[in-house]
């Protein structure tokens, strides 16, 4: 997925004192997974692909796979609402390693 | 004020509510949002009375509260819309979270407050601590003495805000109960002539809610460690930038509308038969009218005293009022509004920070009235006449005089 990709161009704020008004007109790289702390894990054995993970995650980072659920870790926030929600308890949150 | 009516003008009779619902008109202001509160209710009722009668194309909208007010026309704002509201009282400190926001942005909003004691003790009634209360976040403040002046500032606030050396929102002040129910002549200046006088619209050219120019609208800047405070400090130096620019844009454009329309009003402060004055008291808002009939009593009676009025109230004209006071042995202030935390009127505040640059020292006097409503009389600015004349001679200021404080 292109951060970048957009129908217009970015506007062009040279001509505008830079003193003025706070604009950003560059998109930033960063996305969710970048500050996230905790990270789900799926137990594969566990989940019957009922797709409650995927109904409640609200970045929609859960992507499906050929007998489960797995996760875009780069837009995953780790925000745990899967694992709280999951009826097989088949997901647990994990630090992210320091 | 001008004695021959200017061709195509028309002269009416209206307080200085409806004088700023016809300036809002004559604006051709392209979104209005509204929140009715005491004593500013019938400006809004006639803007919606002009709306619905075809004679001004606006959109207004009735939001559920003040915040909502102001975030609504940031929005439009921010749209490209030139916009306008009034409000008062604790209808502005339900507004202030948006309101700190908007000079920031630096969206030329023009907001009338018609000015009103704030709680507690319950009262509805005129007094400026409300629009005092909010002196310090980045709008420009400017204080009305007549209802013909609040149909020409009103006007004139829009060129002022959106001028690109300035682009900061304007309060037009007018005094609750004195201005804003007051009934005067008023004369109505020609549309075509407005419209020339303000030119296009151009309020987003920095930036914008617009698909065709996307960009992040105030985004966060970063903490310590970065470059976050840094540019942080580089807006706020160009948000007090445009503040001392508008100094000299409110007087070009003070100056323009007295060539167009034969109404010359100080932009900054008014010297009032200043000429050999020893002392001097200064006023701000509709008290001012009453002032000079003390001054010219006094006159008549032989005392060297003047008047100095002050109009714009932020930014601060320090400048001009130390030259309009730069000779007299004493001055009295009087506020209607107060201080809190200085035990004096917040004009009196500035004025002596300002005189501070002054050659020698000139003992000066806070005097507050016209709280809650109160009217202040000429016999009440006899005594402040009286009271500085005494300081003129001793040089021995006295704590703050409360003047309605029995009457």
């Amino acid at each position: 997925m292109s951060t970048t990709q957009q129908a217009y161009p970015m506007f062009d704020a040279s001509t505008i004192p830079d003193d003025l008004c706070p604009i950003a007109t560059k998109p930033t790289p960063m996305l969710p997974g970048d500050w996230r702390s905790m990270r789900p894990v799926v137990d594969r054995a566990k989940c019957v692909k009922c797709a409650v993970c995927w109904l409640y995650c609200p970045v929609q980072c859960v992507v499906e796979k050929a007998a489960w659920f797995d996760f875009n870790l780069k837009t995953c926030k780790g925000c745990g609402i899967c694992a709280t929600e999951c009826p097989q308890r088949a997901i647990a949150m994990i630090e992210e390693a320091a | 004020m001008s004695a021959v009516l200017k061709p195509k003008s028309k002269l009416i009779v209206c307080d200085g509510n409806e004088a700023a619902a016809w300036a809002v008109s004559l604006a051709n202001v392209d979104m209005v949002a509204v929140y009715p509160i005491t004593p500013q209710s019938s400006l809004v009722e006639y803007l919606a009375k002009f709306i619905a009668d075809g004679r001004l194309g606006a959109e207004i909208v009735d939001v559920e509260g003040e915040h909502s007010v102001l975030s609504v026309l940031q929005g439009a704002c921010l749209a490209g819309a030139r916009t306008y509201t009034a409000s008062c009282g604790p209808g502005l400190a339900f507004m202030f979270e948006p309101y700190l926001r908007t000079p920031g942005l630096r969206l030329p909003l023009v907001m009338t407050i018609v000015t009103r004691d704030t709680l507690t003790p319950q009262s509805v009634w005129g007094g400026h601590q409300d629009a005092m209360s909010v002196r310090e976040v980045g709008w420009v403040q400017m204080y009305c003495e007549s209802v013909q002046e609040v149909l020409d500032t009103t006007i004139m606030a829009y060129k002022i805000a959106e001028h690109h050396d300035v682009m900061l929102p304007v309060n037009v002040c007018h005094d609750g109960n004195y201005l804003s129910f007051g009934a005067a002549r008023c004369e109505l200046p020609d549309q075509g002539e407005v419209n020339a006088f303000l030119g296009e619209k151009d309020v987003n050219w920095h930036v914008a809610l617009d698909p065709q120019r996307p960009m992040a609208v105030d985004p966060l800047t970063g903490g310590a460690g970065g470059p976050g405070p840094a540019t942080f400090v580089r807006y706020r130096k160009g948000q007090c930038g445009g503040m001392q620019n508008s100094l000299k844009v409110i007087t070009e454009v003070h100056e323009e509308w007295g060539r167009r329309f034969g109404r010359y009003h100080a932009p900054l402060v008014e010297s009032y038969r200043m000429d050999g004055a020893e002392y001097a008291i200064v006023t701000i808002g509709s008290m001012t009218g009453a002032a000079k009939d003390a001054v010219d009593e006094a006159r008549a009676r032989g005392e060297k005293v003047g008047l100095v009025k002050v109009k714009t109230y932020r930014p601060f004209p320090a400048q001009a009022l130390l030259t309009a006071l730069a000779d007299v042995k004493a001055f009295g202030v009087v506020d209607r509004s107060v201080s809190f935390g200085w035990n004096c009127g917040p004009l009196f505040q500035d004025a002596v920070t300002a005189m501070y640059d002054a050659p020698k020292r000139i003992p000066a006097m806070s005097f507050i009235g016209g709280l809650a409503g109160a009217d202040l009389t000429v016999g009440h600015f006899e005594r402040v006449i009286g009271r500085t004349k005494e300081l003129a001679r001793d040089g021995l200021a006295a704590e703050t005089v409360w003047l309605n404080e029995k009457d």
